[in-house]
């Protein structure tokens, strides 16, 4: 559905007034890969590493500096309009939406963009403004739209001529809990049901844990990683934490091996490297205190892509 | 639930996107009484300014550049009517898009960028026309002796107007694309606004420029905004002249439309789009 093969993107920024400077700022630097059908792929990264302009790239907007790029068969940048019929975008910072006009004139207006037979659209309106609630604001200008409206609004018009491949820069950003888990649940639906292909960028690690079970991560414009989300785990080998409620508060405790993180009464949590028995550590514990419970955490994907960032570098891509 | 299964109907043929967005462009703009009203009261009043200043000139130098003080109030204001639809005073959405970065949703769009624009521009222009043009017109009848076209010559000029909102839009998506390369656009739009008030004719008309300057304004696309469509207003042309107009027109709008196309083509190669 989506093939990357090391694909680059500089830009050239001048500054300065008088005397003017050039630098080349490599937004892209040689990406590769490979998207299948009916996948859902995370792609994460922090600010500036060159997500927005991967997708601009792959959408037809941006030619790459060099490198190739098929997407739904064609080359994005020469059949930018074919291409835009067979795929679906949102910018969740942008909108395809027209302010003046209420969210059914907008939809309508898209509906003969993209040549979507009458009795088709209706049919497909009618289920996405089930899913996507829009009915209590079809009628309302967009101007007027709170921010989650207006995304989903957004989700159903780059849908509604059913592409295969949808693509979304954060789509969540700024949502609120209950309008994240409408589009999360939306998009979950989407690609489960109708075998949507779908590649979505966020800073929202809760849309990840809970949508794709492929990760990639880019860092300054290269691929830092490129797998499922269970490996990645273990692969940064990030801590697993210990939670211990001792019988009675105590100082925190000492053991090889072993650090404490944080000590709350007689709660203590304590770092278990990776690679170190947890059980063993717990029997250790055990011989020296009286423990009311205890549980072991697995480290969540923040902390793991925390550390991803920060010792990436060392850490190539597979 | 199966939407992907019948691909085959992706390629029906409905009606083409760009009536809708004329229509749609169209209501936006019609739909704000208000600020037009204020719009058409400020063209009004300068109407009425212009064609006291008109008078006295004449009044001074009668028939100077072949028109009668009829014909110059009737100038004044049919001129005043045109600010609206012709959009003298430049601009076009577009530049805005450009620098926010905006235009990647209208380039991502299955449609031609400016095929688009100007769809949208003919729908504002049909819609300022109502609400900005005929005020000063009107009030221009009630308080003056115009000269005054018959139907015919109603026809005739309404198919000047179009040309001339077609190649006034051709000249400001030039203007509008040039967002792509510069970073600060105050001075191309300060040069644009210039050249299109003082060659348009806005100012005082064509006719009245001495010798080779009058020569060479009447030459320039400018002149296919106001002045030519003033002057089938003022039935100045007829027969082979009035399609000597046209064809003037014709020509500007169809050679800067080429141009927007080929700097399209440039700024989509070597594209910049601002922002996340
Ligand atoms: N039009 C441009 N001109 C110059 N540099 C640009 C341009 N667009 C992006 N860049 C640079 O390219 C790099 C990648 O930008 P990009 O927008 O792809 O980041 P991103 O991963 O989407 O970040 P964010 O999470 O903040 O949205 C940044 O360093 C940015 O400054
Ligand atoms: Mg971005």
């Amino acid at each position: 559905m989506i093939e990357v093969r090391d694909v680059r993107k500089t830009f050239t920024v001048r500054s300065g007034r008088l005397r003017r400077r050039r630098t080349m700022v490599r937004a892209v630097d040689g990406v590769s890969f490979t998207v299948r059908e009916g996948e859902f792929v995370g792609y994460l990264g922090s600010n500036g590493a060159g997500k927005s302009t991967t997708i601009k790239m792959l959408t037809g907007i941006l030619t790459p500096t060099s490198g190739s790029v098929r997407v739904a068969g064609l080359d994005p940048a020469r059949r930018r309009t074919a291409l835009a019929r067979r795929i679906g975008v949102v910018f969740g910072q942008r909108t395809t939406l027209w302010w003046d006009l209420p969210l059914r004139d907008s939809l309508t207006l898209i509906r003969h963009l993209y040549r979507v037979d009458p009795v088709e659209h209706r049919r497909r309106l009618e289920e996405l403004t089930e899913l996507l609630d829009l009915g209590p604001f079809l009628g309302t200008p967009v101007r007027q739209l709170s921010l989650g409206q207006r995304m989903r609004g957004d989700l159903a018009a780059a849908l509604l001529h059913a592409p295969p491949l949808l693509v979304l820069d954060e789509p969540t950003i700024g949502l609120d809990v209950v309008s994240k888990a409408t589009v999360r649940g939306f998009l979950e639906r989407l690609n489960a049901e109708h075998g949507t292909t779908i590649l979505l960028t966020t800073h929202d690690l809760g849309d990840i844990e809970r949508l794709c079970r492929r990760v990639m991560i880019i860092d300054r414009g290269r691929l830092a990683y490129d797998g499922d989300l269970e490996r990645l785990r273990t692969s940064v080998a990030a801590d697993r934490m210990l939670v211990v409620d001792l019988a009675r508060p105590a100082p925190p405790v000492q053991l090889d091996g072993i650090g404490v993180e944080r000590v709350d009464g007689p709660r203590q949590w304590l770092r278990v490297p990776r690679g170190m028995n947890a059980a063993a550590v717990v029997a250790a514990l055990a011989r020296r205190y009286e423990i009311a419970d205890i549980a072991l955490r697995e480290p969540d994907i923040e902390e793991v892509v925390t550390r991803l960032y920060r010792t990436s570098g060392a850490f190539g891509a597979e | 639930m199966a939407w992907n299964a019948p691909r085959r109907r992706l390629a029906s043929r409905g009606v083409s996107v760009y009536p809708w967005v004329a229509a749609y462009s169209f209501r936006r703009h019609a739909a704000y009484p208000l600020g037009a009203f204020a719009e058409a009261i400020t063209n009004t009043v300068f109407g009425f300014v212009r064609a006291w200043i008109v008078l006295a000139l004449w009044d001074a130098r009668p028939g100077l550049g072949g028109y009668t003080a009829a014909d110059a109030v009737a100038f004044c204001f049919i001129t005043q009517a045109m600010i609206g639809p012709v959009q003298i005073f430049g601009g076009l959405e577009l530049t805005q898009r450009i620098r926010s970065g905006e235009v990647a949703v209208d380039l991502h769009r299955p449609v031609d960028l400016q095929g688009w624009w100007l769809a949208d521009d003919l729908g504002r222009a049909a819609g300022t026309l109502a609400l900005r043009g005929v005020p000063p017109m009107a009030a221009g009848l009630w308080a003056f002796d115009l000269t005054l076209p018959g139907p015919a010559g109603w026809a005739a000029f309404a198919a000047a107007m179009l040309l001339a909102v077609v190649t006034g839009f051709a000249l400001r998506y030039l203007v509008a694309l040039t967002a792509f390369w510069l970073h600060d656009d105050r001075g191309m739009q300060a040069v644009s606004l210039i050249m299109s008030m003082f060659f348009s004719g806005m100012v005082l008309p064509l006719v009245v420029f001495p010798g080779a300057l009058g020569e060479i304004a009447r030459m320039l696309p400018w002149a296919a905004l106001i002045q030519m469509p003033a002057d089938v207003f003022l039935g100045r042309c007829s027969g082979a002249e009035l399609w000597s107009v046209y064809a003037f027109q014709a020509f500007w709008a169809a050679v800067l439309l080429a141009a927007g196309r080929a700097l399209t083509a440039a700024a989509r190669r070597r594209l910049v789009i601002h922002g996340g």
